[in-house]
């Protein structure tokens, strides 16, 4: 996979279908592209952030920690991005990530990722609609389970 | 040291300066001579006077007694000589004048040669002399200097004594002699017109040293003020994080100002006056020409002077003004070095200097230390005599585990300095196992106790050198024939008075370390490591460092052995794809496009990858293989791309440095050849912008950078390129890169590259990791580790320990002194830069070796206390409190105290 459909992957994503390019040619640019086996961790609950990733290609699972072991709360897949909640809040992981496929992500350093907040403000407008997005997602979550107990 | 520069050298070089001056006294003669044949080769040899008919002879080489007539009343002829024609007698005269002339020459040349000798030699002393002397500064004082002053006086400021030594004796003599001579001649010929010189000479003499006077206060100035400026610049450099912090490179600019202001305004002085005097010099030395045109003309025109001596005066006084003023010079010079002299030495004269003997190479270190440690009344006094430590006393047995606790200010820092032998108390005593520490040789303090503190310095070189460096005493074993100084070097030392001291030779006292010789030593050094945690920092320093394949084959057997293990290991855990082996036939994509091409690692700069498109043997392979607009469209792919993605990034964004193929200096000029590529194609470009985009593509690597620009069709054909340029290197160059071979150790390589032979594929998630894990586990399983920490312990730990962090330079302190295997380890503050739990973990495994030996350890954080078997707790300078850890928390105590503030 060359550089241009990295960039292309990036378009289909909505925090930055709005951004130049070029722009996203540099952060696809300045950033790593990592694959995982299935199995290998991403990161894991608790430890310092220093990236966000951005799914290629394969599918992720993100767990908590639980009282019998971990729980698996989600699941991610192409176009998606992951982990950017501890780098932008600048606090410990809150969940662990684990490769459920074979993935593909690009790995966008923290630094990199807040210049690019910083310089386009559009992508931080489309990083406030997902994270909202989630947290309505949680909540009716937590919801569903007072509701069951 | 001697007070006077005379006294110094005549006492040093007595001997050779008299065989100087005789040398001086008896090639006059030869030289009066020399001056006399011209004469008698004009009047006798082409005039032909004596030769009154053709046929007639002289006599040659006739020589009579000199004053035979005054003592024996007739002439005493010694030699008859041997009666010449004309025309053999202007062959043999000349011949004479040929063979005065190369006696007059060998004696220039030997007298100056002895003198540039003796010159050199008595350099040689005082510069030892003064380094000894700072060997020999008491710590306190070696605090106190300012390193940069002290360098420039050893290395510049005493260099023209050197010069001078030679001329100290003989050159007053000669030219004394020259001028006394040519003043009696005049005096023979008219008493008054000598007078008269005499006086002109005298007044000379009275007055140009006077008027030189304040020449040489400026000359004392300019070396103060040069000396001082070298010391202000290696503070500037000192001190380069505080002037950058605090913004003060203007301040610091305005003070090189000022000084250098100073410096001009001395120098010009010198200048000036210099010339005035030399003006004065003149006018003098030709006024004694004038009285004698004017007051011996008139002598003579009065009759009472003929005019033969008048012209024979005059002649005579030709010989004066140069010696005269020679001899001025000479004086001159000496009033300089004299200051000079006694500037330096001035410096180097210290309240007190270590005694020589105590420092003694013959000293023994004696059986080890016993008994115990007695303080009775101990005080130390500050610069300004104030007591640091009171009256400390205090007994502990030489091998207890002792901490010293107190905080920052009570002195125990000064304390650990004084049981170290390190600083001479002002009063009181503290005799260990009986002797007064302040009598005993170094080679008892040195070596029977052992000092590491805060900030321990390391010196340039590798880590194994500084491991060894606190064996290094005398020298114990002579070096191998041929390699150590030869018998003339040492000789030639011991006539400048330097020690005859081999540095080549074997001084390392293995048996001190616990060791038999050089075989077994490593081993030590490795175990000493393990102890204080630094094993592991010099297996890393092993996997990055080279070996030497000639000199260890086992190594690099060892090596090829891991090479050929790791890819089953990978194999077998489903790694495979994390390294990215190189092979001959094949295109690496996690390598650079440079690293392609060469196949192996560049041995000279000329074939670093950033110099390649310079290098005219890779520009020829590439032309040959058609490759070079290939590589100039990859250039201006990678140039268009950067164009696009950094174009809007202001100059000296970081990403500039972190990304991007071109410097944000350079994008300009390539923004404009892009300009030029998309209008008109990369053919249009000339020969510069052309070779500009060549050299873009050596550094990109495909598995990296995803630009797409070596697809698999490029791939073959770099590899085609790959095979023509190892043939060419083989043919032209075979040294200057050192090509992958699987089945070779590559000793221009790294350990862990040679283990590899390969490339870590990018992009595959923890790849470092398990690949660094995958190694040791391998390396370990084969034996292999010892031989990649041997590597590791050649890791040059730069200037001053430069390349290491502080953690690690305390711990190869720590390791060093524990190497020596003293009776007792003083350690001040030395781990203080190691975080709490690792504190704990070294001092537990320290006390742990140590058992049965003594440590005497300052503590800031007194509950580690606990493990020591007594405590000495400090206030004010004082020793308030001494017990064990459970005598002292059982009751009220200051140690109670200090516990509970913690």
């Amino acid at each position: 996979m060359s550089i241009d459909q990295e960039v292309e992957i990036l378009r289909r994503i909505p925090i930055f279908a709005k951004i130049d390019p070029a722009k996203l040619k540099l952060m696809a640019f300045a950033s790593e592209r990592v694959t995982y086996k299935p199995g290998q961790m991403l990161f894991r609950q608790g430890e310092r952030g220093d990236a966000a990733f951005i799914v290629l290609h394969g599918t992720a699972d993100v767990l908590i920690d639980a009282d019998n072991g971990l729980l698996r709360v989600a699941s991610l897949s192409e176009n998606e991005i992951i982990g950017e909640i501890s780098i932008l809040c600048d606090i410990p992981r809150t969940a662990t990530v684990q490769a459920e496929t074979e993935l593909t992500t690009l790995r966008i350093t923290s630094d990199l990722f807040l210049r690019m907040l910083m310089e386009f403000p559009e992508m931080g407008v489309e990083v406030m609609r997902v994270l909202a997005h989630r947290l309505e997602q949680t909540t009716a979550q937590l919801r569903q389970v007072q509701a069951a107990r | 040291m001697e007070p006077n520069i005379f006294k110094y050298v005549w006492r040093h070089s007595r001997a050779e300066q008299l065989i100087i001056l005789l040398l001086v006294a008896v090639s006059l003669p030869f030289y009066y001579l020399s001056l006399n044949l011209p004469k008698q080769i004009v009047n006798e040899g082409i005039q032909g006077q004596g030769f009154d008919q053709p046929g007639s002879t002289q006599p040659f080489l006739a020589a009579d007694l000199p004053f035979g007539e005054e003592i024996f009343g007739r002439q005493v002829t010694l030699f008859g000589g041997f009666d010449l024609v004309q025309q053999d007698m202007l062959l043999a005269l000349s011949f004479s004048f040929l063979a005065l002339v190369m006696v007059n020459g060998m004696f220039k040349l030997v007298i100056n040669t002895r003198k540039g000798r003796l010159g050199e030699r008595l350099l040689r002393r005082l510069r030892f002399d003064l380094a000894d002397r700072i060997l020999r500064f008491p710590l306190p004082h070696l605090k106190r200097v300012k390193p940069s002053e002290m360098a420039t006086m050893i290395k510049d400021e005493v260099e023209p004594l050197g010069g001078f030594t030679g001329d100290a004796f003989a050159t007053p003599l000669f030219l004394g002699g020259q001028a006394a001579t040519a003043l009696l001649f005049i005096m023979v010929q008219s008493f008054w017109l000598g007078l008269v010189a005499a006086g002109v000479v005298a007044f000379q003499s009275y007055l140009i040293p006077r008027l030189r006077r304040r020449l040489l206060e400026l000359g004392r100035e300019r070396q103060l003020t040069a000396r001082q400026l070298a010391g202000r610049i290696g503070e500037i450099i000192d001190g380069g994080i505080e002037v950058r912090a605090h913004d003060t490179t203007n301040f610091e600019r305005a003070d090189l100002v000022a000084r250098l202001g100073r410096i001009f305004h001395i120098r010009f002085e010198i200048y000036q006056r210099k010339f005035f005097v030399k003006f004065i010099n003149n006018l003098l030395a030709q006024l004694t020409p004038f009285m004698f045109y004017a007051g011996g003309g008139l002598l003579a025109i009065s009759g009472r002077l003929d005019i033969g001596a008048l012209v024979a005066v005059i002649a005579a006084y030709k010989d004066l003004p140069s010696p005269i003023k020679e001899l001025i010079d000479w004086d001159q010079q000496r009033l300089d070095v004299q200051i000079k002299y006694e500037q330096v030495i001035d410096q180097f004269q210290p309240p007190q200097l270590i005694d020589p003997a105590r420092e003694a190479p013959e000293n023994d270190p004696g059986p080890p230390l016993k008994g115990e440690i007695v303080a009775s009344a101990l005080t130390l006094l500050d610069e300004n005599a104030l007591p640091v430590v009171r009256a400390a006393s205090f007994a502990i047995g030489v091998t207890d585990h002792v901490a010293i606790v107190g905080s920052n200010d009570s002195g125990m820092d000064l304390l650990s300095y004084m049981l170290a032998g390190l600083v001479t108390p002002s009063s009181g005593t503290l005799r260990i196992d009986g002797s007064d520490i302040d009598r005993l040789p170094t080679a008892v303090t040195g070596r029977r106790i052992a000092y590491v503190g805060a900030n321990a310095y390391h010196f340039a070189g590798t880590l194994r050198d500084n491991l060894l460096y606190g064996l290094k005493h005398r020298p114990l074993r002579a070096a191998k024939a041929g390699s150590g100084a030869s018998a003339a070097e040492l000789a030639e030392a011991r006539r400048a008075g330097n020690p005859e001291f081999d540095i080549k030779a074997d001084w390392i006292d293995y048996e001190a370390a616990g060791a038999s010789g050089a075989e077994d030593i490593t081993a030590r050094l490795i175990e000493v490591l393990a102890v204080v945690e630094l094993k592991s920092d010099v297996y890393r320093f092993g996997l990055t460092g080279t070996i030497d394949p000639l000199q260890h084959p086992d190594a690099a057997a060892g090596i090829l052995r891991a090479r050929a293990a790791l890819l089953g290991r990978l194999r077998d855990s489903g790694n495979e794809e994390l390294v990215v082996r190189f092979a001959e036939d094949s295109y690496n994509r996690n390598a650079s496009v440079a690293e392609n091409l060469l196949f192996g690692t560049p041995r000279v700069p000329a074939f670093a990858s950033g110099a390649l498109a310079k290098n005219p043997t890779v520009a020829a392979v590439l032309r040959e293989e058609g490759l070079v607009d290939d590589l100039v469209g990859m250039g201006a792919t990678i140039a268009k791309t950067m164009v696009e993605i950094f174009a809007d990034l202001p100059p000296g964004h970081p990403f500039f440095e972190q990304f991007s193929f071109i410097g944000d200096d350079d994008l300009p000029e390539f923004s404009a050849i892009v300009g030029r590529v998309d209008k008109a194609g990369v053919a249009a470009l000339d020969e510069t912008a052309r070779h500009l985009l060549l050299g873009l593509p050596f550094n990109y690597v495909e598995a990296r950078h995803r630009l797409g620009l070596v697809d698999d069709a490029m791939a073959a054909r770099l590899v085609k390129a790959r095979q023509r340029l190892a043939e060419r290197l083989e043919r032209d160059s075979p040294a200057a890169v050192e090509l992958y071979r699987a089945d070779a150790y590559n000793a221009a390589a790294s350990l862990q590259d040679n283990i590899l032979f390969g490339r870590l594929a990018f992009g595959q998630a923890g790849a470092e990791q398990i690949i660094g894990d995958a190694l040791a586990e391998l390396l370990d399983d084969l034996g292999l580790r010892e031989t990649v920490i041997k590597a590791g312990l050649d890791y040059n730990v730069g200037i001053g320990g430069g390349r290491l962090n502080s953690v690690q330079r305390q711990k190869l302190a720590i390791a060093r002194a524990l190497l020596k295997r003293p009776d007792i380890l003083v350690v001040n503050e030395a781990v203080s830069v190691l975080d709490g739990s690792a504190q704990n973990r070294l001092l537990e495994r320290i006390l742990d070796l140590r058992r049965g030996q003594g440590v005497i350890w300052t503590l800031y954080r007194p509950e580690m206390a606990v493990l020591f078997d007594g405590i000495l707790v400090m206030r004010d300078g004082r020793v308030v409190e001494q017990g064990s850890y459970e005598e002292l928390t059982g009751r009220d105590s200051t140690f109670k105290e200090l516990v509970a503030a913690e």
